[in-house]
């Protein structure tokens, strides 16, 4: 039984390593996927997860123990968790997979899952803080799963957080034409959507700082995981280029064809 | 006081003892009698006047129907021709009623042998979109857009030499470049590339974000095209790195302005784009620990520091409200100087040690108050988006008026420090923001002890600009400095060139435009006048 009245929080936030959201993304030559041979960063979803894990301990200093942060990933995702442990998150934990490897939503739920279930006693997570989706696949999916798996309550979507008294939270979700408040309690998920803050710069001290916190590094087959996909990927391709139009030579042409056009 | 502070404050006191420092001084200027800029040059009555019968001569020249543009035959109204009689900042503005738009070297030459047999003055113009009115006419002055040049003629990506025509517009140069199969860069990056063309690059000599890495155009531009101001083409395109046969004649026209020739093609050598870059943010106490961290940030960045910029709290404040942007640093954190640093490599594991490197060093001798590292390409955009917005937010808090100075990197705050005293001084700028002067900010290139010194007034006046002029160019003078450092000379500071420039210059510059433009047709009222 957990106690009604959490008077300690343990925040468990996973990010991810996606293509930075500034390049311009190509198609791989094979055709089944892009070209991953550019710059990554964390997915600004999951930035923005870590932001507010950070703000909510601030904002509750005695509440919030711990902020650990979890990737799946190849090598480099330690980068990644090397700039949310600078951001200000206290520990990270690691899930090593090959370089190319694609991880499921539904094998991230599930590793999410084993993480969850691993810790005892007072290092419980009690809160779980996401990103909706990554921007490199936008399935959107693995939040709602991880619910749907530890039978946990979700405020998906946040535009705003807020813990109450007595270890309920309230989440604040931007829905069409206005704004939904739900409210739940602990141990819960949370989804986090655009505007619900604004991430903080790694200042230097942090970045150095950073370097010497905790990475626990494991292997999918340490948690007894299989991220063997379900699905296939049959094609990847560009959308259709734009049909019609001409190409004029000059400004003045450009003029000269609107007003035929009768648009100037 | 360090001896290096006392070194670098002592600089304005005159070097003649005779002669109090120059802020003591009322307006006598110092060794030329001074022009008003307000008051531009009248009309040379050597030059000949545009008839309308002129037209049919000249669409004989250029047979494309778009080339010709002019309210004589109704082919265009005064409309259309303002924005190229007009510079950007609607600062100047000429009343021309002709433009020509050549297609090819071939028509630009035929334009400029009819301009010289009939007596006629050229403006060229590119993106148009210089700072001191040198690419719009100052009267009725024929304009010579080079904007239907814009072909790329060949890149070779094994010596990484590309040749362009003078229209092509800087960022698609600069993309063009980055779609190689290898990924080259262009050597220059400003502001304006979105507009502004390489050929007018060339003309001007144009500095930018990325000289401290590549160098100055007079470097990396190896050959170019010339149109003579007596119709001969010159073709000195080359691409070669050496090439000690004679004077080197392009050096002449880079940075002429249009004085003495029109520049119709560029060869320019570009460097392979960086495959890593970094963008930190650092805050600073003291104009004195921004140099020590310049210093210590060469040493430890070597050859993959790319830009090194400065702003300070002034430019900030002014971001901060005009601008826009998210906090940096936190509250009692934020200083009076802050340094943007910026790398480029070819191998992201490297540079990161390096630059950790540097952290532990900056963070462990307290030289600096905080700093940020960008962790993505957004944050990176939004740290340089600071100092990119330091003119624009100093233009919204006020009346600026802005200075392109160049003097050696350890005195460039202190021009800032003693404009702010004249300000005082003459009482127009009080503590309490009475002053008809509001503020005096100092920003630039550091790496290339490139300032751009802004006094925000109240009000444009001939009180507040007599108060900072010639004082300004007095103070430049006094230390060795340049009164235009990369915005060239154009109707602006044409009388101020002998601010930075000794009369046997002056006289030599003179002699070569005469040379080569005998007629004075070429860009008149403007650079040497």
């Amino acid at each position: 039984m957990r106690p009604s009245l959490p008077s300690l929080v343990n925040i468990l936030v996973p990010v991810k390593r996606s293509i930075d959201y500034a390049v311009k993304i190509r198609v791989a030559s094979d055709g089944k996927g892009v070209d991953t041979t550019v710059k990554h960063s964390m997915n600004p979803f999951d930035e923005i997860a870590v932001e507010e894990a950070i703000r909510l301990r601030e904002k509750n200093p005695k509440l919030v123990t711990s902020i650990t942060a979890l990737s799946i990933g190849p090598p480099k995702a330690v980068d990644t968790i090397r700039t949310a442990l600078a951001m200000g998150a206290d520990a990270g934990i690691h899930i090593t997979t090959p370089e190319s490897a694609v991880v499921e939503p539904i094998s991230v739920a599930n590793a999410i899952k084993k993480i969850i279930e691993r810790a005892e006693g007072k290092d419980k997570f009690d809160l779980v803080i996401m990103g909706k989706q990554a921007i490199d696949d936008d399935s959107g999916s693995t939040g709602g799963m991880l619910a749907g798996l530890l039978g946990w309550g979700q405020g998906t979507f946040a535009s705003k957080v807020a813990i109450e008294e007595g270890g309920k939270i309230e989440v604040t979700r931007e829905i069409d034409g206005g704004l939904e408040k739900v409210e739940g309690k602990l141990p819960l998920i949370v989804t986090t959507d655009l505007r619900l803050n604004e991430p903080r710069y790694a200042s230097l001290p942090n970045i150095m700082k950073a370097k010497k916190k905790k990475i626990e590094s494991l292997k999918p087959e340490d948690l007894g995981l299989d991220f063997t996909p379900r699905f296939e990927t049959i094609s990847v391709s560009e959308p259709p280029k734009r049909q019609g139009g001409g190409k004029v030579e000059s400004v003045d042409e450009l003029v000269a064809k609107m007003k035929e056009a009768g648009v100037l | 006081m360090p001896l290096h502070l006392k070194r670098v404050l002592a600089f304005n006191v005159s070097r003649n003892p005779q002669r109090p420092p120059s802020h003591l001084l009322a307006f006598s200027p110092c060794i030329l009698p001074i022009r008003k800029v307000s008051t531009l040059p009248p009309r040379a009555t050597h030059l000949s006047r545009l008839q309308p019968a002129h037209i049919s001569q000249l669409r004989a020249l250029l047979p494309s129907s778009n080339s010709v543009l002019s309210t004589f035959d109704n082919s265009a109204s005064s409309d259309d021709l303002q924005p190229y009689n007009r510079d950007w900042m609607a600062k100047y503005e000429g009343r021309s009623q002709v433009v020509l738009k050549p297609r090819n070297t071939e028509e630009v030459s035929k334009v400029i042998r009819w301009c010289g047999e009939n007596g006629i003055g050229v403006v060229p113009q590119g993106g148009n979109t210089g700072l001191v009115g040198g690419s719009t006419p100052i009267h009725d002055e024929l304009i010579l857009s080079l904007s239907s040049l814009n072909k790329i003629r060949s890149f070779d990506p094994m010596s990484g030499v590309l040749t362009a025509e003078s229209g092509v517009i800087l960022e698609q140069a600069d993309s063009y470049l980055s779609k190689q199969a290898e990924g080259f860069i262009f050597p220059l990056d400003l502001g304006a590339k979105g507009s502004c063309q390489i050929g007018g690059n060339v003309a001007t000599n144009a500095g930018g974000l990325r000289l401290l890495r590549y160098g100055s155009l007079r470097g990396s531009v190896l050959g170019l095209e010339v149109v003579l101001p007596d119709g001969t083409i010159w073709n000195g395109l080359s691409g070669l790195l050496k090439d000690n046969t004679g004077y080197d004649l392009k050096q002449l026209f880079i940075g002429s302005e249009g004085s003495i020739g029109i520049v119709t093609a560029v060869s320019i050598l570009c460097p392979r784009r960086p495959k890593s870059n970094n963008v930190a943010l650092f805050s600073l106490p003291s104009y004195e620990a921004c140099l020590k961290v310049f210093a210590e940030t060469k040493s430890h960045l070597g050859e993959i520091l790319s830009a090194f910029e400065m702003f300070d709290k002034t430019a900030y404040e002014a971001v901060k409200r005009h601008g826009g942007v998210k906090k940096v640093f936190e509250e009692g954190k934020e200083g009076g100087f802050y340094c943007l640093v910026e790398t480029g490599g070819s191998n992201a594991e490297h540079d990161s040690e390096k630059l950790s490197n540097l952290f532990e060093s900056l963070i462990s001798s307290s030289l600096i108050l905080d700093g940020v590292l960008a962790q993505d390409s957004t944050q990176s955009a939004s740290l340089w988006r600071i100092r990119e917005l330091c003119p624009e937010s100093l233009s919204k808090a006020g009346k600026a008026y802005k200075y392109d100075l160049s003097v050696p990197v350890e005195k460039m705050y202190c021009l800032v420090e003693h404009m702010r005293q004249r300000m005082r001084d003459v009482g127009m700028l009080k503590d309490d923001g009475t002053g008809k002067v509001k503020s005096v900010a100092g920003f630039g290139h550091m790496g290339d002890g490139n300032l751009h010194l802004n006094v925000v007034a109240t009000e444009f006046s001939e009180e507040v600009q007599s108060a900072i002029e010639p004082f300004v160019y007095e103070l430049v003078a006094e230390n060795n400095g340049s009164i235009s450092a990369e915005h060239g000379l154009g109707a602006m500071k044409a009388p101020y060139i002998s601010y930075s420039q000794s009369p046997t210059s002056i006289e030599l510059m003179r002699q070569i435009k005469q040379l080569i433009d005998p007629k004075g047709i070429m860009n008149p009222y403007k650079f040497i006048t």
